[in-house]
């Protein structure tokens, strides 16, 4: 349990952090870890926070975690990545995707997107900030910046060599986005200094 | 061997192909759904389905099972209370080929309106009852379970969780044995549930249970891990796997994989064993108490909780009050909760309520239950599938006795809802001369479960065409003369459709028939709605129709091209005309 590992992927309800999760899984797995991950499903996806867990390591047993226990957590959406915050480990990492999306109740008007998330972050976490929406569109589209935001996660992890993860991105991905995909990861990586 | 990472969904499916299961029915419910959407792919050996609703799904899986087939259906745990009426009598007959039931439970309601612990219906039924914790046992423990089934001769309740149906974890697959069905023999002395072979069948049942509850002690899915003993600890389903990270390394676990009944004399030997035993367990203390009401000395519920989910983090604070360090940012996120996506057809028809305060709006279980969070606010009332019509049957019958004749009450359930049980209560409100006016959300699809076929969609779970049953022709035929049909989008039309039923003279229904944006199968019209600046005077009006995409910043409206898709109810609302749509 001691050399377990654990990642928060969050964000909002169709933001692909299902699909991020998958390639994370996918390399772990070639890399010989046991490894385990949950998801939501269900009302949350229509636009609501979600939050999916991976553990890997020798032998995992919880699929979930609780709070101060999470080794890195890497948000789609800024706001996101601090209300998660209380799940990491003191020491532990955050890349965060410097990209707002307004909740209901603030586009409703009825409250207003937080200063400071980054700031905050940067103040207590190793914090890497990654303008995935801007860097996706460069390459063509903002669909890929959750496969940029995993990218920066290799690098801030330091797990580039437990695999070749660009092998791992051509298995996991729709044979049409191939390239979009393992650009947008190599953007993503070079976008995170370590 | 080669491993797969599958959701424990994905394992029972996998599971129940190997076991050689024949028929499978299920009604969609998160979080469940998943294991027949993962059986098509195996529609040369079994053939699968979406019943309209639980109950059915239940007696068509036993019907096959009477017929000698191996057979299986699945749901959410409160589906289990819609299907517990043929459950409970199944459990008196018992069955032919192996039989199985899924209930799928939701610690933490993600997504559900209760968190009832479903063990306690296996020991009402005098069920057997299986608890796997990972995915590899998801596929073991389905094999198992059809096993249990005909060797006891009764229908086997297989419960999952949230995190167990939901997480994914290494299988490895085994082969597919088949169980072809002997020639079918008449038995109505098993089959027929009459009062005289229910007499007879009753004391049959008992005496099974005996049987079982002395096979529990040797189960095989019952294992002890024996470490220390100073402590021991008993738990089942995903707790055990809180637990294993939560307890001390030298911590010695009797593990359940059959929860009921209890294999008590395998307990008590554990328990005399160790120093002190704790029984970990989420919601109900189930274990705990018949435990305890076997004269053996145990904690748990003392320390864990009866409310939501547990994981290894708070049984650590809760049982040894070591709490896990945590930084506190000093910034608060601002709640996010689900929403109507963008174009959602439920929307027009929410908007239209929330501009008459004084209706009441009973609504149900789907996406369409977002109608009442803020700002559409329009839902006096959610409790259950099908509820959406009867429930305001009763708020109309008691306004009409308490005299509050100015009331105008509405009832609404969403297409599949409406074949759930929906239709029963249009019956109701048609005979039983109901002053409301009932209200179908016909999208075209299961929606919140995530695009499950339905009678009304056209298609049957393993891709086949089937014909669509019409729900105004249901409306028809339950002596609705009046059955206006209507494109919730258009908000003119929305508005008129409710006033011209509500003035009508005959028995009158609405129906809001506009596709789900989500549905691929369907070529939609796509655009984007654009604020012209100038004319927007920054009156919020278009924040009242409560859509994602839309937002006002600097005091101007602004819509968010990536997340519109035209649909113009906020271009409908805006005084000014400041929104128009892009093609």
């Amino acid at each position: 349990m001691s050399n377990n590992r654990s990642a928060l992927l969050v964000g909002v309800g169709g933001q692909g952090a299902i699909l991020t999760a998958k390639v994370l899984v996918n390399g772990l797995m070639k890399a010989g870890y046991d490894v385990k991950m949950s998801e939501v499903h269900g009302m949350s996806q229509r636009g609501g926070s979600v939050s999916t867990q991976v553990h890997w390591g020798d032998k995992v047993n919880s699929p979930v975690i609780g709070k101060g226990a999470a080794d890195i957590i890497v948000s789609f959406e800024k706001m996101e990545a601090v209300r998660y915050a209380d799940f990491l480990k003191p020491g532990g990492i955050v890349v965060v995707n410097d990209y707002e999306m307004a909740s209901s109740s603030i586009a409703a008007g009825l409250a207003t997107y937080p200063e400071g998330c980054l700031e905050a972050l940067q103040s207590h976490f190793e914090t890497h900030a990654v303008k995935a929406a801007e860097i996706a569109e460069g390459l063509g589209t903002s669909r890929c910046m959750n496969i940029v935001l995993f990218g920066a996660m290799v690098k801030a992890l330091g797990m580039e060599d437990i695999c070749d993860w660009e092998e791992v991105i051509k298995e996991t991905v729709p044979p049409k986005f191939i390239e979009l995909n393992v650009n947008a990861y190599r953007a993503g990586y070079a976008a995170v200094e370590k | 061997m080669k491993k797969h990472l599958l959701s424990g969904n994905e394992a029972i499916a996998r599971g129940a192909y190997e076991a050689g299961v024949k028929v499978a029915s299920a009604y969609p419910g998160t979080p469940s759904t998943e294991i027949l959407e993962n059986l098509p792919q195996y529609k040369a050996d079994l053939y699968s389905e979406w019943a309209p609703n639980e109950k059915v799904a239940t007696e068509v899986a036993y019907g096959a099972s009477l017929a000698g087939l191996r057979s299986l259906c699945a749901m959410k745990h409160v589906g289990l209370n819609v299907a517990a009426d043929p459950v409970f009598t199944a459990a008196y007959n018992g069955v032919n080929g192996g039989f199985v039931i899924v209930t799928a439970d939701d610690p933490s309601m993600h997504s559900s309106q209760n968190e009832q612990d479903n063990r306690y219906y296996a020991k009402s039924a005098k069920l057997p009852m299986l608890e796997p914790s990972d995915s590899q046992e998801c596929l073991d423990f389905m094999k198992a379970a059809y096993d249990i089934s005909e060797r006891f001769d009764m229908p086997v309740l297989f419960r999952t969780t949230t995190r167990v149906a939901h997480s994914k974890s290494l299988v490895e697959f085994g082969e597919r044995t088949e169980h072809p069905a002997p020639a079918y023999v008449r038995n109505p002395r098993k089959n027929i549930a009459s009062p005289a072979n229910a007499m007879l069948n009753h004391p049959k049942l008992e005496a099974n249970f005996e049987e079982l509850r002395k096979y529990a002690n040797e189960c095989p899915l019952n294992k002890v891990e024996m470490k220390g003993t100073k402590i021991g600890v008993i738990s089942a389903s995903i707790a055990y796997e809180y637990a294993k990270d939560a307890f001390p390394e030298d911590t010695s676990f009797l593990k359940l994989g059959m929860t009921n009944p209890l294999p008590m004399d395998l307990i008590r030997d554990f328990a005399s064993k160790v120093e002190k035993l704790y029984v970990i367990e989420e919601l109900e203390p189930f274990m705990e108490e018949q435990i305890k009401a076997a004269g053996i000395a145990c904690e748990g519920k003392k320390f864990t909780g009866l409310c939501y989910e547990l994981n290894p983090q708070l049984i650590k604070e809760r049982v040894f009050g070591e709490k896990a360090e945590t930084v506190d940012v000093g910034v608060k996120a601002v709640s996010r909760p689900p929403a109507l996506c963008p174009g959602c057809p439920h929307r027009g028809f929410f908007y239209t309520m929330s501009k008459h305060k004084d209706y009441v709006v009973a609504g149900d279980i789907g996406c369409y239950t977002l109608g009442g969070s803020a700002p559409l606010s329009a839902v006096d009332s959610v409790v259950c599938m099908g509820g959406g019509f009867s429930i305001a049957m009763g708020f109309a019958k008691a306004f009409e006795l308490s005299g509050q004749t100015d009331k105008k009450v509405f009832g609404v359930v969403g297409d599949s809802t409406f074949f759930h049980s929906g239709m029963t209560g249009a019956a109701e409100i048609s005979y039983n001369k109901g002053n409301l006016i009932p209200v179908v959300l016909d999208n075209s699809i299961t929606g919140m479960t995530g695009h499950q076929d339905n009678p009304g969609s056209g298609y049957t779970l393993q891709g086949e065409i089937a014909e669509r049953i019409r729900i105004e022709d249901v409306l028809a035929a339950y002596g609705f003369k009046n059955i206006i049909i209507v494109d919730p989008q258009d908000l003119k039309a929305m508005e008129k459709a409710v006033q011209d039923a509500l003035a009508s003279e005959e028995k009158a229904a609405i129906i809001c028939r506009r596709p789900c944006v989500l549905i691929k199968r369907i070529k939609h019209n796509f655009g984007t709605c654009v604020v012209d600046t100038d004319k927007c005077v920054g009156c919020k009006m278009c924040l009242k129709v409560g859509c994602p995409a839309v937002t006002v910043e600097n005091g101007k409206a602004h819509i968010d091209a990536s997340q519109c898709v035209g649909c113009t109810v906020c271009a409908q609302v805006c005084p000014m005309g400041a929104i128009s749509r892009k093609e």
